[in-house]
């Protein structure tokens, strides 16, 4: 108030910056953004180039309004065949980062391709987006289609413009995958790279799920997690924390009876806002406790006591483990897609 | 500039929650973040690290967020340079940003094991082991961060081209 701030967001219209500011339209395509959270590359979701600095670097260019970049190398990913049932970007960014490793895009930039991107919709991608970090990517971008012009139709602020890599690019490498006998994957502690496909978790008993982040709070996430949780309680070990990242996908999920289903599942609802993923609030750890979670990273102590373990998964993963009380699909719950 | 210390060893993907957890996000007394840097990967790090001493590292040294607590916790522990065979992006420059100096070497990770003394020469990129006697050259900085560095950070850095 005092500093005059266009873009302030006061608690009651506060989000997820990486939700919130695609949602409103002010981080469009074309646009070359920065920002002081690792996560910042989810925007290259929209067809921007998006990357994360550290806050000096940031406070430097709101001073200049310039910053020094490297012009990064692309590893072109081009993903083929159709997903099966409850499966989506979580699981192929997931799957990705398992076959390239943590650092197997270092100081790169990650082009998402092929058949299965073009019918991907834009919350999923905004989720393979977010994780590029992950593989430690300097950002993760896709070509701008259709989807996305019926996403930022109504929301942008400023004029747009779709970018798309030249016929002839060159890249540092080109890998391309078949998706269509890939399963939901869960990453295993400590690292995003230590996946798994869900039948091969074995019996993993859980203390908490969350289903919300950066990563997967959009309206989609939840509209996958209520298919699940529809007609089930969840296990009485289980705490279930469900985050909307916005006001907007909160009311959405509202108006569409998604919180009944939550609710009667008996899951927890919070207001949009980060804390579990980085053990900040809501849902910290205790020793040896164990947690199913949408969110990013599942590093040491990540969401709380240095003893306790993080897997990271979708949101259909992480709802029917809440269920079960353990790792497991949806399939065991019965919910066919 | 030359630093010289006790090297402490680390392994690969040595995350930015292992440098310094995320649950001290809230601290930005850098005394109190090198209390608690490195206390989850190697509790005698913060108890036994000295003035001058020197991280090594395999690949991917602090990947994850892109908080400055990270190099902040290892520069207030006292720690005079970070030697990794690769370090992940941001890290990378919040390092040069807040004055900890860092180099890429793959035959000083190689060669150099815990508690060897070891000493850096940042201007010219070479890393001698005065334990085994060994040299090892780094991968050489980029002059227009070299002028960071030679500026005392990014704030100074700019502060300087807009006197």
């Amino acid at each position: 108030m005092e500093q005059d701030l266009a873009y302030y967001y006061e608690v009651g219209q506060m989000g997820i910056e990486h939700a919130l500011l695609p949602e409103q339209g002010i981080v469009v395509p074309g646009d070359l953004v920065i920002g002081a959270d690792s996560h910042t590359c989810t925007y290259g979701a929209l067809g921007a180039f998006s990357t994360g600095v550290g806050s000096t670097d940031l406070a430097a260019a709101m001073v200049t309004g310039e910053l020094w970049f490297k012009v990064p190398e692309t590893i072109k990913l081009i993903y083929r065949g159709k997903l099966r049932p409850w499966v989506g970007g979580k699981d192929l960014i997931l799957y990705t980062i398992g076959q390239i490793g943590v650092d197997g895009a270092l100081y790169m930039a990650m082009e998402f391709t092929g058949d299965t991107i073009d019918s991907l919709p834009m919350d999923g991608r905004f989720t393979m987006a977010n994780m590029a970090i992950e593989a430690g990517a300097k950002n993760g971008i896709f070509h701008p289609d259709r989807i996305t012009e019926q996403y930022v139709k109504g929301r942008a602020r400023r004029e747009y413009h779709f970018y798309k890599s030249d016929p002839g690019a060159r890249y540092k490498e080109v890998r391309e995958f078949d998706v269509s006998t890939v399963e939901p994957q869960v990453a295993f502690p400590h690292l995003p790279s230590n996946t798994r496909g869900i039948s091969e978790v074995g019996t993993v008993t859980i203390d908490q799920a969350v289903i919300g982040s950066c990563t997967n709070g959009r309206i989609d996430d939840l509209r996958e997690a209520a298919d699940v949780l529809k007609g089930h309680k969840i296990s009485p070990n289980v705490r279930l924390i469900i985050i909307p990242a916005t006001p907007s996908i909160y009311r959405q999920a509202m108006k569409e009876g998604l919180f009944d289903i939550f609710l009667d599942a008996g899951s927890v609802i919070s207001p949009p806002t980060c804390g579990p993923c980085f053990g900040g609030h809501m849902g910290i750890l205790a020793k040896g406790e164990r947690a199913i979670a949408t969110t990013n990273r599942n590093f040491v102590g990540r969401m709380g006591h240095p003893e306790s373990e993080v897997y990271l998964s979708n949101p259909a993963i992480a709802a029917a483990s809440a269920v079960l009380g353990r790792l497991g699909s949806p399939e065991e719950l019965g919910r066919k897609r | 500039m030359k630093c010289s210390g006790k090297v402490w060893k680390f392994g690969s993907n040595i995350d930015t929650d292992a440098i310094i957890p995320g649950r001290y996000l809230n601290v930005t007394d850098p005394e109190e973040l090198a209390q608690h840097c490195m206390e989850n990967e190697n509790p005698r790090f913060v108890q036994e690290a000295k003035e001058g001493d020197i991280i090594v590292a395999e690949t991917n040294f602090g990947c994850g967020s892109s908080r400055e607590h990270a190099p902040i916790a290892i520069k207030a522990k006292g720690v005079s340079c970070v030697i990794a065979k690769s370090f992940a992006r941001i890290f990378y420059r919040n390092a040069f940003n807040m004055g900890l100096p860092i180099i890429e070497s793959e035959e000083a990770v190689d060669g150099i094991r815990e508690g060897h003394e070891v000493e850096v020469d940042l201007a010219s990129g070479e890393i001698t082991n005065r334990t085994t006697g060994q040299r090892y050259r780094a991968n050489p900085i980029p002059p227009f961060m070299q002028e960071i560095i030679d500026d005392g950070g990014l704030m100074k850095h700019i502060a300087k081209g807009r006197s």
